[in-house]
């Protein structure tokens, strides 16, 4: 068998919240076997080309990964992402309740697939981390969940809370109900290390099963190719750490590959 | 810094996008991560017509530096050009 498997991807149709149409993209290792799932939220601006490399890097390490298209209501088949993102923007953001339901059907959509293990991991970047925060505290049936980055999981003000974002994540953790791992870097902004470090907190004293991990020399979206942001070193030392995380509260057949 | 504060202003204008020229009525201005460049963070603007239902856009990202150099030559330019095309009264009371 070669050291390198081969996978597929592709844009697929899936049922999010409330039963609603949307698009999601969904790749798979080839090879015969079950995997895991993973389901992959985008960042703020919205779903990018970046996002499509995670979720084929999963792929490639093992996983059935599917990223949905969070602001696919607000156009078109066939319209830019980024023009959906500009406009979802403009209406102040999706609405939690909503996102949470869009991920709920992004994971039936992995376990109703015959390579599905049952196994459900969530990772989040950005505002996607947040909700990875949230759908932990919120859903049923994720097994393991990567917060990269999530801002506003604090919220220090009241006045920053809304109809569409209504409960601070961190008001949620007692309900948190998987293992979960954050990934952060020192420079950021949007989470601070100040924030990070009471958000840790609340999980060791609500008895959490948690690993947190906390980078000097990055910021904000160090993961990310395609920003300044990115920190090479840190970057592969944290995709490791991810993947040793999903790996052992997930897998039981996915390839062990060392992350690159 | 991963918000969705969005500062709106309208406007009177035309920009010229995908499909050719529009009229715009609306700039919205935002300060977060861009979708298409490399830096950290971008003064974001993004033209539209809401007036026709705001699915177009002429779009920008900006650093902040080059952002408020943006503004600066903006404001010059309103004042020089006005000036050179005041009303021969106006001209007088500028000079």
């Amino acid at each position: 068998m070669s050291f390198y498997q081969g996978l597929q991807a592709d844009v697929v149709p899936f049922r999010g919240h409330d039963g609603d149409q949307g698009e999601a993209y969904y790749a798979r290792p080839t090879r015969a076997g079950k995997f895991p799932g993973v389901v992959v939220i985008h960042h703020i601006p919205g779903w990018c080309e970046w996002t499509t490399e995670v979720v084929r890097k999963l792929a490639h390490h093992g996983y059935s990964a599917i990223s949905p298209h969070l602001y696919f209501r607000e156009g078109n088949p066939g319209e830019a992402p980024d023009d959906l993102g500009a406009r979802i923007r403009a209406a102040g953001g999706v609405a939690d309740a909503q996102v949470m339901g869009d991920v709920a059907g992004a994971m039936a959509y992995l376990r109703a697939q015959p390579n599905a293990t049952g196994k459900i991991g969530v990772i989040g970047f950005c505002s996607g981390g947040r909700h990875t925060y949230l759908a932990a505290c919120t859903l049923s049936g994720i097994d393991a969940a990567v917060d990269c980055w999530g801002g506003n999981v604090i919220v220090d003000n009241p006045k920053d809370l809304n109809a569409k974002r209504p409960v601070a994540p961190i008001d949620l953790t007692d309900k948190l109900s998987c293992p979960l791992l954050g990934i952060f870097g020192n420079d950021d902004h949007n989470p601070t290390a100040d924030q990070v470090n009471r958000t840790e907190a609340v999980l060791k004293k609500l008895g959490k099963t948690y690993e947190f991990h906390r980078y000097d020399g990055a910021g904000h979206a160090f993961f990310n190719t395609q920003r300044d942001a990115y920190r090479p070193d840190q970057a592969q030392d944290g995709w490791r750490k991810v993947f040793d995380f999903f790996n052992r509260h997930l897998a039981t057949s996915a390839s062990s590959i060392a992350a690159e | 810094m991963c918000s969705y504060i969005v500062e709106k202003t309208a406007l009177i204008g035309s920009a010229k996008g995908r499909k050719g020229w529009m009229k715009i009525d609306t700039a919205n201005v935002y300060f977060d991560h861009p979708y298409h460049s490399t830096l950290d963070h971008v003064l974001a603007i993004d033209f539209t017509n809401e007036g026709e239902g705001g699915r177009d856009r002429v779009a920008v990202e900006l650093s902040a530096e080059s952002a408020r150099a943006l503004v600066d030559r903006i404001l010059a330019a309103l004042e020089s050009g006005e000036i050179a095309h005041a009303t021969p009264a106006l001209a007088v009371a500028a000079e």
